[in-house]
């Protein structure tokens, strides 16, 4: 008992006082890009050639955040001249399209369906599905259930059965092996209710885009309503998103 | 296992020198070898130009290869049949290759897909159908035995795979584990997608392992490639796959702790793993790794600011550590629970081959880091382990002993103020008809990645093996004759990989 208690004490209080206050990241984390439009066109060239998950448009200069995995390569090839990536972790979106960017979302809570706002915005139950996940996403999802996000103190919860679900929280490429579990668990929501795509693979395959055993876009099997991009997406990219999109 | 020959880890061979034996030699030694005590790395099935092969590295304090043609007419009397090392590995080339393993004692599909090579399928499974196709579950008869089934969707936040368990009341008589549903084409994708997306895939095969699998990959294209790695990038490698380590170590006892309803630890350890993820994001801009380790380096220095801010926040981080461990382990209501709990012992992990902290909590020594160093481990000590029993308890002291190792190790290697020289993305070739098989010590166990290249130099096959191929078989056989509901403190124990196992 004597050391249950030296050790709370050890540990205080540590939960974290985003949104309220401001959070900063190590400069060395890859959050929202920014792309640099008077770069000259040979870098541009030279760093799309080179992007891993091919999501650098030439033409229009835009980054596919939706494919993304942030492995910085962009920014080290051009040394920041064409793509620089910033510690902004706000990056959800509502819209696919969106996520084609300069580096510059549309304000999410702006973009929020509405009816969703009244319906969920004081407690919201999430069903997780993990399909091909390569539990990156998971984990970083999991960890919004640790003390220091403490996301059930936003009236958020993740819960085991969808039938107590108010939508669901799809992380993966959707291999075709869970295509119809993901499937079923959906139906079993009842509606109305939220489809949320998170990271870079359930949004458009990820890192394992072009396999013929993954689905590779959630949005093919059901139609999604929240995209938080990032491979993974870092816990505070999830949390912003859901606070701002339903609260 | 005269014919076999000795070889390096990520050593470089033109495939020609390989011994390449009559199938029936190959596969009496192999077996000759894993009965003297001999483990396999590397057991697979691959096409060249229309014609079969198989190749096999084994280890004992030493890695050996040789290969074989596959017998013409697709099947071969299964080495499962006499040691059940092979098990799962005929499974997969069955399923991968169309080659059948006769008289294998439970033949059945691994990760449920198409063969590669458009012959019939070896379980005839009709792939429009959803998995797990046509094959039944192992069965229990008897008027008081019950199956209960769990999955693929679990109740937490976890990916998915299929648990049928045959019980008596509350005693397990044996689960069965099938997987598959994380299947994404891996191997495939290796030998078909631009050379630029091999680092990306490899980063995401097991997310909790992004620099074990990383890391084996880009030191088997450095050997077919001969790129060499500076000193100051070699200890960054191994800071960050000893990082990864500790995370998921402490992540794990915290849950252990939640799993018999003890709480203060988990919510103390699962807020301590994110701190040193965030370690893992100061040395390359990403909790997981993502993006550090490449070909030829890695792309972030760490330098004097780096070094300072990691030693601070290990200094004041292991402390706690050594608190919220000690508040676990001398909790009695803790002890009772894990102690005895879900044992496999020394002569079956031997059996199956158990890697990893699951291994060596049986007493099975070995540590891929003491017996084919790589980076910078030569160099560094190596750890012991007190409790070796097989059961919940040996795993998690194991666990929490190699916390601290891994602590040490990174402690002095920030000592060593080598910064990395500054990453360029390197020109890659590789060199043609080779091999090379990388061998490494994730945090689970023995990653071992194996590539064979073709006449240009391209990827002819590229086989990856998580240390939960082996360990999956670990978990079911520690629920035999244990309540069914200490599975949840079983399954965390070894906490393996789904899909580092369905790749
Ligand atoms: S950070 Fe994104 S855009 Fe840049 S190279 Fe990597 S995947 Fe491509
Ligand atoms: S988006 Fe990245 S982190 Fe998330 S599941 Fe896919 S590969 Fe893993």
């Amino acid at each position: 008992m004597l050391k249950v208690i030296k050790n709370r004490i050890e540990q205080g209080h540590r939960t974290s006082k985003y949104p309220k206050e401001p959070i900063d990241l190590y400069k060395r984390f890859r959050g929202m890009p920014k792309v640099e439009q008077n770069c000259p066109p040979e870098l541009v060239q030279r760093c799309a050639d080179a992007c891993p998950q091919e999501c650098i448009d030439v033409d229009s200069r835009q980054i596919d955040l939706g494919r993304c995995v942030f492995c910085g390569l962009c920014e080290t090839l051009s040394e920041g001249q064409f793509v620089k990536f910033s510690t902004n972790f706000e990056m959800g979106t509502a819209n696919r399209d969106d996520l084609f960017t300069h580096g510059d979302l549309p304000a999410l809570a702006e973009h929020s369906k509405k009816h969703f706002k009244k319906l969920f915005g004081r407690s919201l139950q999430l069903r997780q599905i993990s399909a091909a996940g390569c539990n990156a996403c998971e984990a970083d999802t999991n960890v919004l259930n640790t003390p220091f996000f403490d996301l059930q103190r936003f009236g958020i919860q993740f819960v085991a059965s969808p039938r107590h679900a108010d939508g669901i929280h799809v992380t993966g490429p959707i291999s075709e092996n869970m295509r119809q579990a993901t499937i079923t668990t959906w139906e079993s929501v009842p509606a109305p209710k939220v489809v949320i795509a998170s990271g870079a693979c359930a949004i458009s395959g990820g890192p394992f885009h072009g396999s013929p055993e993954i689905v590779g876009d959630l949005n093919k099997l059901i139609p999604v309503d929240l995209y938080i991009p990032g491979c993974p997406p870092h816990p505070l990219t999830t949390l912003h998103a859901l606070l701002n999109y339903f609260k | 296992m005269e014919s076999f020959l000795q070889i390096q880890n990520n050593e470089r061979l033109a495939r020609a020198d390989i011994p390449h034996l009559p199938f029936f030699q190959f596969r009496n030694e192999m077996l000759a070898f894993a009965k003297d005590g001999a483990q396999v790395v590397q057991f697979f099935a691959y096409e060249e130009e229309g014609s079969m092969k198989m190749l096999a590295v084994m280890r004992t304090d030493k890695l050996y290869v040789a290969g074989c043609d596959a017998p013409e007419d697709d099947k071969f009397p299964a080495l499962t049949a006499e040691s059940e090392k092979f098990h799962m590995f005929e499974r997969e080339i069955g399923e991968q290759y169309g080659l059948k393993a006769e008289g294998h004692p439970w033949l059945k599909m691994v990760r449920y897909h198409k063969n590669y090579t458009g012959k019939k399928d070896v379980f005839d499974n009709d792939y429009s159908q959803d998995i797990p196709g046509n094959y039944p579950y192992f069965t229990v008869d008897g008027e008081t035995v019950h199956e209960v089934a769990v999955g693929p969707v679990h109740a937490g936040i976890i990916e998915p795979g299929h648990f049928r368990f045959q019980c008596c009341g509350e005693r397990v008589f044996h689960l069965e584990i099938q997987l598959g549903y994380q299947h994404r084409g891996v191997e495939k994708l290796f030998e078909s997608v631009p050379f630029k997306r091999l680092p990306i895939i490899a980063e995401t095969i097991a997310g909790d392992t992004t620099i074990g699998h990383n890391l084996c990959q880009a030191q088997a294209i450095e050997s077919l490639a001969d790129l060499k790695v500076d000193e100051g990038a070699s200890i960054v490698r191994t800071i960050a796959l000893e990082m990864e380590r500790i995370a998921n170590h402490i992540g794990d006892l915290g849950a252990l702790s939640l799993d018999v309803a003890f709480n203060p630890p988990a919510a103390y350890f699962g807020r301590i793993r994110g701190e040193y993820l965030n370690l893992s994001q100061i040395l390359g801009g990403n909790r997981f790794g993502r993006g550090l380790v490449r070909p030829g380096g890695v792309t972030h220095i760490m330098g004097d600011e780096q070094r300072q801010l990691l030693s601070e926040k290990l200094a004041e981080l292991t402390p706690e550590v050594e608190h919220v461990n000690d508040l676990i382990f001398s909790a009695p209501s803790v002890m009772a629970r894990f102690d005895d709990t879900g044992t496999v012992p020394y002569e079956n992990a031997e059996k199956i081959g158990l890697v990893g902290y699951a291994g060596r909590a049986c007493g099975l020594s070995y540590d891929a880091r003491v017996s084919f160093p790589t980076e910078c481990y030569a160099d560094l000590p190596a750890n012991s382990n007190a409790r070796t029993d097989g059961d919940v308890c040996s795993r998690a002291t194991v666990r929490r002993e190699e916390i601290m190792h891994s602590t040490a190790i990174i402690n002095t290697l920030l000592e060593k103020k080598v910064d990395a020289a500054s990453y360029i993305p390197p020109e890659v070739n590789l060199a043609p008809d080779s091999f090379v098989v990388s061998v490494n010590e994730a945090w689970r166990g023995e990653v071992s990645h194996c590539i064979l290249t073709d006449g240009n130099g391209d990827i002819l096959r590229y086989k990856v093996k998580d240390p939960s191929f082996h360990n999956w078989t670990g978990l079911a056989l520690s629920l035999r004759d244990t309540g069914i509901s200490d599975f949840p403190l079983c399954n965390k124990s070894f906490n393996l990989s789904y899909c580092g196992f369905d790749i």
